[in-house]
């Protein structure tokens, strides 16, 4: 090995250190910042480094120059404003986006590079499956996200034949292309199987179900950049490979755990319509108590401790601003508020405490389900906005489509305000028995409307 | 299996250990700008797809190479841009 190597892989170590550094920053939010400032710097360092190596290599030719150089020009200024003008409630369906192109990517590697060893032919196949199904899957997840593909669960007429006819012929391209020499005749016909399982196997899937298929997309692309690294025997992709790969399968198995679903039945699909039949579950159709914005507004101003429960209908409302409205007068009154956060609060892990951030909610306010349930004994009120499922006491006993579900435990507050639009049911298709419970009020109102009245009156009494 | 792979595959099963381990310290708080950063650190594969440039020398691997370096490109930009916008929101209470 020549220095100049020697110097390359010390200096694609430190990039890859800076990776895990960057990822451990983030393990708290006021260092997360610069974690992924470290990160971006560690990023920026790997690919000036590898201009040098072309340019010491020379081996470029002048045509591949310019196609790599308009490339990466376009492609940086496609990013820049993508992440720019993005608004925060469409975060899903762009981090959705970027990964989808970051698999496209290691997939178009592994079709342009001519293997030198049967490892290389291994992974490369691998590289073309896992990340060619990664891109079409995860620009159908986007386009649902965004609205632009129907969001219920698509049935594909004989989708699970087709399934296994794609799989067979991924097998046996695979086979071709690794025994027989196949080449990138073989490796086309891997890509286009695997892109068509991208899209089967994403219709399918419900608006409910997207954090998981998100997180588990995540996972897939970063062992397709892996198994690039593979390929091209560099360390860096596959450090950054696998630390992705890492991050995607624990945001998969929270998510799955949150949502008390199982993986394989999440991608079997067809959950998370919205519209399932109601099922009659314990007291079913008792009635519920009203209650005016007025009399709400009095019972939050004269708590000591209120717990804000926001769901996905909030977000949808695009109410989150309202929220953190009533939340910084109910603070400034000498009320402790703080936001109780479901890890299945939105269309991706996490994305309602971003959506509450965006609305200026302090990130001391912030609380999981493991922080917040504790806390909900001790709470004189705990206002429900757009969030169903994920309260619904019925969980906790067996024999109901959410048994078993972890849930935040609103029902052992004080007391209980709901802002609702109706009585409907939630993705679950069931009956919320929180809504019936004596100490419960419902404040039928339009998340944003109801939240205005609330804070008029609040701001009013704390005169 | 060459010497080669074996070190590859022990720096690959590492890098899954470390992720594990300091990924799972990553409050859920802070899990939409976590996937978005593990998003941008995958963006790396531009780095693969320079490399991948001096084995290419025809008209179709040209056209290749462009979309490539686009999409790894566009990963890597936005995604790092795109978790700094979110990560600078989250404030404090003071």
């Amino acid at each position: 090995m020549s220095g100049f190597d020697t110097v390359v892989h010390l200096i694609y170590l430190l990039c890859a250190t800076a990776f895990v550094i960057g990822l451990h920053l983030m393990n708290a939010p006021a260092t997360a910042r610069r974690g992924n400032q470290v990160s971006a710097a560690g990023m920026g360092v790997a690919i000036l480094t590898t201009l040098a190596v072309l340019i010491k290599g020379g081996q470029v030719d002048p045509w591949a120059a310019w196609a790599l150089g308009l490339g990466a020009t376009g492609g940086t200024a496609a990013g820049l404003i993508a992440a720019r003008v993005v608004r925060m409630t469409a975060m899903p369906q762009l981090v959705s986006l970027f990964n989808a192109v970051g698999g496209g990517a290691a997939a178009l590697i592994a079709l342009g590079e001519r293997p030198a060893s049967t490892q290389a032919e291994v992974t490369g196949v691998l590289d073309v499956l896992i990340g060619a199904l990664t891109f079409s899957g995860s620009l159908i997840a986007s386009g649902k996200l965004a609205g632009r593909v129907p969001g219920r669960p698509i049935v594909v007429p004989y989708g699970r034949l087709i399934s296994i006819g794609l799989a067979a012929v991924a097998a046996v391209t695979a086979v071709l292309v690794v025994g027989f020499d196949g080449g990138i005749l073989a490796l086309s016909g891997a890509a286009v199987a695997a892109l068509a399982a991208g899209v089967l196997l994403t219709l399918p899937i419900g608006g409910a179900d997207m954090p998981v298929v998100i997180s588990l997309l995540n996972a897939c692309t970063g062992t397709a950049v892996a198994m690039a690294g593979f390929v091209l025997e560099s360390t860096p992709l596959i450090i950054a490979g696998a630390l992705v790969g890492a991050a995607g399968a624990i945001l998969t198995k929270l998510m799955a755990d949150a949502m008390n679903r199982p993986i394989s039945a999440i991608i079997a699909g067809g959950y998370g319509t919205g519209d399932a039949v109601a099922v009659a579950v314990g007291a079913g159709s008792a009635a519920v108590r009203e209650i005016t914005a007025d009399d709400a507004a009095i019972q939050l101003a004269y708590a000591a401790k209120v717990m804000i429960v926001p769901g996905y209908g909030l977000a949808a409302a695009q109410a989150q601003h309202e929220a953190v409205a009533l939340a910084q007068a109910l603070t400034s009154h000498g009320v402790e508020v703080s936001y109780a956060i479901h890890p299945v609060a939105g269309r991706m892990p996490g994305h309602m405490n971003v959506l509450l951030a965006e609305a200026n909610a302090p990130y001391e306010q912030l609380q999981d389900l493991e922080e917040s349930n504790p806390a909900f004994p001790r709470t004189d009120v705990a206002l429900v906005i757009g969030a169903n499922d994920v309260t619904n006491p019925a969980a906790r006993r067996p024999g109901n489509p959410v048994s078993g579900m972890p849930i935040l435990d609103v029902d052992l507050a004080r007391s209980v305000i709901v802002i609702k639009r109706s009585l409907g049911h939630g993705y679950a298709g069931i009956d919320n028995e929180l809504y019936t419970d004596p100490r419960t009020a419902m404040l039928f109102a339009d998340a944003k409307a109801g939240l205005n009245a609330l804070l008029a009156g609040v701001s009013a009494y704390a005169k | 299996m060459s010497p080669l792979l074996l070190a590859d595959l022990t720096v690959f099963t590492l890098g899954l250990l470390v992720g594990f381990e300091v990924i799972s310290k990553v409050p859920a708080t802070l899990h939409t700008p976590l996937m978005s950063g593990a998003n941008a650190i995958h963006g790396v594969v531009l780095v693969g797809v320079m490399l991948l440039a001096a084995s290419i020398s025809t008209p179709a691997g040209y056209a290749l190479l462009a979309v490539a370096a686009f999409f790894a490109a566009m990963n890597v930009a936005g995604g790092y841009v795109v978790t700094d916008r979110m990560l600078a929101m989250f404030r404090s209470r003071s």
